[in-house]
């Protein structure tokens, strides 16, 4: 089966400092990824190239068949092109970054709504449309176990409470790879469960992901792969029993020995 | 007494007269000047600011001199129109403070807005409309209350361009010995000031439904 998500040779600097070297992998459609690494190892930045909030310099992305990313192409992508590679993924901000003005409902529905405008049948079949995307909304917030929640403001949810909207907010577009930012870092502990459960079920369900995480416990349990990063380079990537359980690099080993009680 | 009333009433009406108009050009003139100043475009972004710069540190009453007498000495086309002179000078004067305030609004407004936005797949015109703009109005509603409780007592100066308006108006009777109508000049700047404060603290409450 041909990897939903190829990536290969992605290198990024800013300024001088390298920040991504040479970082290649591919993901299965289904397959859940976990990638693990300390503070300033690259991670994140990764994630931000492969939404376009960055543009690596070196390397290509592919997405199914298609190449969305090639650094070597001379032409800088348009903002179309921009808008349509991020929509191949959809991303879960560690500070859920939700709109404040906006209800849990409607941060879910907005974006959807936006984007059918463009469709050709959209001035014919507005309510049709319309309505599609409103149930497809009450069914995330279903998912995420908010319905009750639906016509709160982010002020009135907690901080658990507003990433499972954001959850559901990332998969209303049905991205092809969901990706997540340190999901339970800006959370109390006590609110960590609610959000890892939502990852779980999709994970369950069989939802391409890369979750970027500290939570070992969590990776070793959810994820398919774990690949770890340090100082913007890939050191170890394999299952979870490899890579966190039996790491063979000396670096993996001793950053696992900071969670040795995951 | 009744024509001292009338008379001041009509001036008072060449203040809102400069309020109403000041306000309905400077708003949006305001948000020019802003994209002006947080343009990547240097010299743009440059020469916005030190314009800015110069109306914000030089006083109102000089503007409105220059406006007055600049086209007639400097290119022999006498300004006439006391009134049309005196909204120019206000409206770029107000617009001036106004994109500042536009311009810390929208800089005050998390990276992250935009980001969230953006992996959505929103254009940046429907990251700035549905997403950043009523964030920014919110946060800045405050400053901007105080600005135009300024501008209603700044268009009393109006007058050093020979504006009719109510203080102007209201001095003339202080010739006859009386001095009441120039007290009661600031009961008109009370009242109009408390209705406006009114007014803001509905738009302000409005608004109270979502946290920024």
């Amino acid at each position: 089966m041909m990897a939903i998500l190829e990536v290969s040779n992605i290198g990024k600097s800013f300024g001088k400092t390298e920040v991504l070297t040479d970082i290649s992998f591919s993901l299965e459609k289904g397959e859940s990824l976990a990638i693990i690494g300390s503070s300033g190892s690259g991670k994140t930045t990764l994630l931000r190239c492969l939404n376009f909030l960055e543009t690596p310099d070196q390397g290509t992305i592919r997405v199914g068949d298609e190449v969305i990313f090639d650094a070597s192409r001379t032409e800088k992508l348009s903002n179309e092109e921009l808008r349509k590679n991020r929509l191949h993924f959809g991303l879960v901000f560690q500070n859920f970054n939700l709109f404040p003005q906006y209800t849990a409902f409607r941060n879910v529905t907005l974006a959807g709504e936006l984007l059918a405008k463009e469709r050709p049948d959209y001035k014919a079949n507005k309510t049709v449309i319309l309505e599609e995307i409103r149930e497809h909304g009450r069914e995330l917030l279903a998912s995420v176990g908010l319905s009750a929640k639906a016509d709160n403001y982010p002020h009135q949810l907690s901080g658990g409470q507003q990433q499972r909207v954001a959850i559901a907010r990332a998969l209303a577009l049905n991205p092809d790879i969901l990706c997540f930012d340190e999901p339970t870092s800006a959370l109390d502990p006590e609110l960590t469960g609610e959000v890892l459960n939502v990852i779980r079920s999709l994970a369950s369900k069989k939802t391409t992901m890369i979750i970027v995480t500290h939570e070992m416990g969590f990776a070793r349990q959810v994820a398919d792969n774990v690949l770890f990063m340090d100082k913007g380079f890939v050191v170890e990537y394999g299952s979870p029993a490899d890579v966190i359980d039996n790491p063979k690099h000396e670096r993996t080993k001793r950053f696992l020995e900071n969670y040795t009680n995951a | 007494m009744q024509e001292i009333i009338s008379v001041l009433f009509s001036g008072f009406g060449e203040n809102l007269r400069i309020f109403a108009l000041t306000l309905a050009m400077a708003i949006p003139l305001g948000l020019v000047i802003t994209f002006g100043s947080m343009t990547k475009f240097k010299p743009v972004r440059w020469l916005t600011r030190t314009f800015v710069w110069i109306i914000r540190g030089t006083p109102l009453m000089l503007q409105l001199f220059v406006v007055l007498y600049a086209p007639g000495l400097l290119f022999g086309i006498p300004m006439r129109d006391r009134m049309a002179a005196t909204l120019v000078a206000f409206v770029i004067n107000y617009a001036a403070y106004f994109s500042e305030i536009y311009r810390g609004g929208i800089e005050s407004i998390p990276k992250g807005q935009y980001e969230a936005g953006a992996v959505l797949g929103m254009t940046r015109r429907q990251v700035f409309f549905k997403v950043v703009l009523l964030q920014v109005i919110k946060r800045i509603v405050p400053s901007m209350g105080n600005e135009v409780i300024t501008l209603v007592k700044d268009t009393s100066l109006a007058r050093v361009i020979g504006v009719a308006e109510i203080i102007m108006v209201a001095e003339r009777y202080t010739k006859q010995g009386l001095i009441g109508p120039l007290f009661s000049t600031g009961l008109y700047f009370l009242l109009f000031n408390g209705l406006l404060t009114l007014l803001l603290g509905r738009i302000e409450r409005k608004m109270d439904y979502f946290r920024v």
